[in-house]
């Protein structure tokens, strides 16, 4: 250790690195969050923008999917009508555990400006949501504050076997 | 200077009668005025009963039998060059006369001019349906039984278009209520986990901007969150941290320093 001049306690000492388990589980869950694109409305086209090449979701990993077996991460952009309910919960049984939702925008929070018969009131009415995101629609900055405040969210989990899958009954 | 109104009771005072504004009708004119329309008209009266006609805002209106609605308009589109059906619905007239209106919108590329074909059906009465002349009414049709519940014969493919095929009523009908009847209101939970679910899943909250933070079984503090159902952190008197990172810094992941950031001050850099 002497001869070589390396701290071997301090960063950068060897390639070397003690933790946790739940620690690299979760460090491995919440930098690889596969995005299920799940576009309903307008706030779809945020979504799009999130994902593209000025705000770059690449950079944390989010990375959207068009299949729901490959991704962990719903994120519901827009208007859920009561007629798509039944497919939001389809494919939402589809994606394997562990899965997280962003509910995004106003309309997937709480069914939004349109209070009529037609459009789900919430799609916590359908799916567990893990992160409700206000705006109408919101930013790409925004949506991108929320997949960090999901990550940070996932971080603070249990990795093991323990943890229970999310229900909505 | 605009006269002075005394505004002590201006709350208590409802200034309009009218609930919502009422558009004034638009003046109609003779059909006579327009030698085109003119002629159509003769040309439809010569083997229909045509029980009204006018012009407004240029296009032409025709009353006809809802019995005769095939005819015209196939005598519309061969011989009078009417050769597109632009738009097709229904009105619902029932609170005021039992009954529906229902509209064609004609359009003459050729001659440049619009008439609405327009007749009366009664609540239960079925209507011919257009679609053999013209293709586009084949979804204005579906539609119009989706949101009406006007039924149309010899319809190649009857079925609502909007709504889910197991709905209940009809949505554009004025007696329907705005946010649903029972059925609606339960639509998604009937559908997806059923009757008995109701009770856990519990009624649609209406008041999109209800947010109760101390009721910790829907809602949590993002930075304070507690388990669900218990009872929440006293953090009144604090702000809500804008943090991306955990205090001690991530494994594995950079800390981010907010000083050590740049803004950049010119876009197109
Ligand atoms: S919240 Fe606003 S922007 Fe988003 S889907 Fe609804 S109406 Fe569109």
């Amino acid at each position: 250790m002497a001869q070589h001049q390396v701290n071997y306690t301090q960063d950068n000492g060897l390639p070397v690195a003690l933790t946790t388990i739940d620690k690299v589980v979760n460090w491995g869950r919440s930098n690889s969050l596969w995005a299920l694109t799940y576009g309903l409305a307008c706030c779809g086209i945020e979504m799009m923008a999130s994902g593209a090449s000025r705000y770059d979701f690449d950079r944390y990993g989010t990375i959207f999917r068009s299949s729901p077996r490959q991704s962990e991460l719903m994120i519901v952009a827009g208007t859920l009508t009561k007629k798509h309910a039944e497919f939001i919960k389809r494919l939402y049984d589809q994606m394997a555990e562990p899965r997280w939702v962003i509910s995004m925008g106003s309309c997937a929070n709480t069914g939004g400006m349109f209070n009529t018969y037609a459009t789900v009131q919430g799609v916590d009415r359908v799916i567990p949501v893990d992160l409700y995101l206000p705006g109408c629609a919101p930013r790409p900055e925004t949506l991108q504050y929320a997949v960090m405040m999901l990550q940070k969210k996932i971080r603070a989990e249990k990795a093991g076997k323990a943890q229970r899958p999310k229900r909505l009954l | 200077m605009r006269a002075y109104k005394p505004k002590d009771d201006v709350q208590k005072k409802s200034y309009y009668t009218d609930r919502y504004w009422v558009a004034p009708m638009v003046p109609k004119s003779m059909v006579e005025d327009d030698a085109v329309f003119a002629a159509d008209l003769a040309a439809i009266k010569a083997k229909f009963d045509v029980s009204d006609a006018y012009i407004q805002v240029e296009q032409m209106v025709v009353y006809i039998k809802p019995e005769d609605n095939v005819g015209v308009l196939k005598l519309m589109k061969e011989e009078l060059g009417y050769t597109q059906l632009s738009e097709m619905s229904a009105i619902d007239w029932i609170a005021k006369q039992g009954q529906f209106e229902i509209f064609y919108q004609m359009l003459s590329m050729g001659k440049r001019k619009r008439i609405r074909v327009k007749c009366f059906i009664d609540q239960n009465q079925a209507i011919e349906s257009v679609n053999p002349l013209f293709r586009s009414a084949d979804w204005s049709e579906r539609e119009m039984f989706d949101m009406f519940g006007v039924k149309v014969n010899n319809h190649p493919y009857m079925k609502r278009i909007l709504m889910p095929d197991d709905w209940e009523g009809y949505p554009l009908l004025k007696t329907y209520p705005l946010q649903g009847d029972e059925f609606a209101a339960w639509y998604e939970v009937d559908r997806i986990y059923g009757k008995e679910a109701r009770a856990i899943i519990g009624p649609e909250i209406r008041d999109s901007a209800r947010v109760d933070r101390y009721d910790t079984e829907r809602f949590s503090r993002l930075g304070f969150e507690v388990p669900m159902g218990a009872e929440p952190k006293a953090v009144d008197a604090e702000e809500t941290p804008l943090a991306y990172q955990e205090e001690g810094g991530v494994f594995m992941i950079d800390k981010f320093e907010d000083d050590k950031t740049e803004i950049i001050s010119d876009r197109k850099r």
